[in-house]
């Protein structure tokens, strides 16, 4: 299975490797298709592939750490 | 029929087919339609569209559907109201007031967007239509699907409050509450629409439910006079209004219905939710989301999916963006009832509040036209009002008794 997700780190976090983490400690392939980067704030467009259970393992972990996990298409809620 | 020509990426120029999908396979970015112009420019001509009835469609030919459409066909055409009084108190020479809150059938702007989105859908053969909403787009979809005779999801926060709740289920939808918070209420509705094949408005059908914001755009050029105005002052939620106004005056202006000429583009928001607002004004094209705490309920997003071209609209035009208080909120929405006979939700108190402030502060001048765009109706956030107006006097049965009344009051004045 693929997820899609935008990955928003705050400032506190842009210098930890999270990703890198990530792909080391569960089951995971992170494949980054964007970034961008200020000294205030981080986006990653990030695509995860693995098994629902460790994507979503993954996930929790990132967002346990502080980094805002959301679907590509963001807010949905009207 | 139909002049789209397919969708393509906002980021990386990628083209892809007239399909329900909304994301850039490469780099997620965003899908946008794409029209052939020059073909639409040699088809549609002012005269051409003042025949057809007063109605959104008009501006067929502009809209990415690729037959007439079959929902929703008296939507749009709300009056743009010279707004004497309110331009007097705020001391400006030309002030419009494009007033979806008498939208029709729904009595907000989201009747447009799910207009032409169920219409998509139709030509698409989905049989079921969804969305995710806090109000006005759940309202908009359960009446577009019940008179489409289609099937309709509508999944609301748990906790939402009963009147939204009523004038969404009364239509017949399926409708779901879900608990948690709105990051889970998202998340779930993100799956849901993976799983099923169903036309969830504003994901995979977002491209095309995106443009019939532009009728808004294209009616306010008409009813000028066919004339470009120089400031128009938006509200942001997602953030997608403020970019498809942009991008209707520029097709009007490619295929030469209208002369070419500067609007500046305005944002507004709310204080507690004003991500897109601070971006600007940091002058950083990336915003920070935020969780919202506000009383404009109908703007409250955190983190706004069109944040960027957004910010991107305002500074490109000249425009710019401010935010506005609660208390500011209402002042608002008072003042436009008062002034101009116009009860507008939250949200318009939030547009035209934030309109004061950039006159005050001289960044709309006040010798040029301005447009509010008030995109709700106030009898659907009544609430908001509540303990908020003067409460008034009750007399017994008898004359004498208003009398006393009256000159009590004539004497305050």
């Amino acid at each position: 299975m693929k997820r899609k997700v935008y990955l928003t780190f705050p400032q506190k976090l842009i210098r930890d490797p999270l990703i890198y983490r990530v792909g080391h400690e569960f089951r995971v392939v992170t494949n980054i298709r964007c970034a961008s980067v200020t000294d205030e704030i981080g986006v990653v467009g990030l695509e995860f592939e693995g098994e629902p259970e460790e994507i979503g393992r993954a996930m929790e972990y990132l967002k346990s750490r502080g980094v805002l996990v959301e679907p590509v298409v963001m807010n949905v809620i009207e | 029929m139909g002049y789209v020509q397919g969708l393509k990426c906002r980021e990386c120029g990628r083209e892809y087919p007239k399909d329900p999908i909304n994301i850039c396979a490469f780099c997620f970015g965003p899908l946008e339609v794409v029209y052939r112009y020059e073909e639409i420019a040699k088809v549609l001509s002012r005269e051409r569209i003042t025949s057809r009835p007063p109605n959104m469609w008009r501006y067929l030919e502009l809209l990415p559907l690729d037959d007439a459409p079959t929902v929703g066909k008296d939507v749009g055409y709300t009056p743009l109201v010279r707004a004497e009084n309110l331009a007097r108190s705020l001391g400006v020479s030309e002030l419009y007031i494009k007033n979806d809150a008498v939208s029709y059938p729904t009595l907000s702007f989201k009747d447009r967007v799910v207009a032409v989105a169920v219409s998509k859908a139709k030509e698409f053969d989905f049989d079921t239509i969804a969305c995710a909403s806090t109000g006005n787009l759940a309202n908009a979809v359960a009446a577009c699907a019940a008179s489409a005779g289609l099937k309709s999801y509508v999944f609301i926060p748990a906790d939402l409050e009963q009147g939204k709740i009523m004038g969404t289920q009364v239509f017949g939808t399926n409708l779901v509450g879900i608990q948690g918070n709105y990051d889970d209420v998202n998340r779930l509705c993100t799956e849901v629409a993976d799983k099923h094949r169903w036309a969830f408005v504003n994901i995979n059908l977002r491209p095309f439910y995106a443009e019939g914001s532009k009728t808004f755009g294209y009616e306010i050029v008409e009813q000028l006079g066919w004339r470009l105005p120089q400031n128009v002052v938006v509200p942001m939620a997602g953030g997608s209004l403020i970019t498809k106004l942009k991008k209707s005056f520029q097709e009007l202006t490619k295929i030469g219905l209208v002369e070419e000429g500067r609007t500046k583009m305005f944002g507004a928001q709310a204080t507690g939710c004003s991500p897109i607002v601070t971006a600007v004004k940091k002058g950083t094209d990336l915003f920070k989301p935020v969780k919202p705490d506000t009383i404009a309920k109908s703007l409250a997003i955190g983190n706004p999916a069109d944040g960027f071209y957004a910010i991107q609209t305002m500074t490109d035009s000249g425009g710019w963006g401010e935010e506005v208080t609660d208390d500011e909120i209402v002042e608002a929405m008072k003042l436009l009832a008062e002034t101009e006979g116009i009860f507008t939700e939250t949200a318009g108190g939030v547009t035209l509040g934030v309109t004061k402030k950039l006159i005050e502060q001289g960044k709309i001048p006040r010798d040029e036209s301005i447009v509010v765009s008030i995109t709700g109706n106030g009898l659907k956030t009544q609430e908001a009002l509540l303990g908020r107006l003067q409460k008034h006097p009750v007399i017994d049965s008898r004359l004498d008794s208003f009398e006393a009344l009256l000159v009590e009051k004539q004497s305050r004045l």
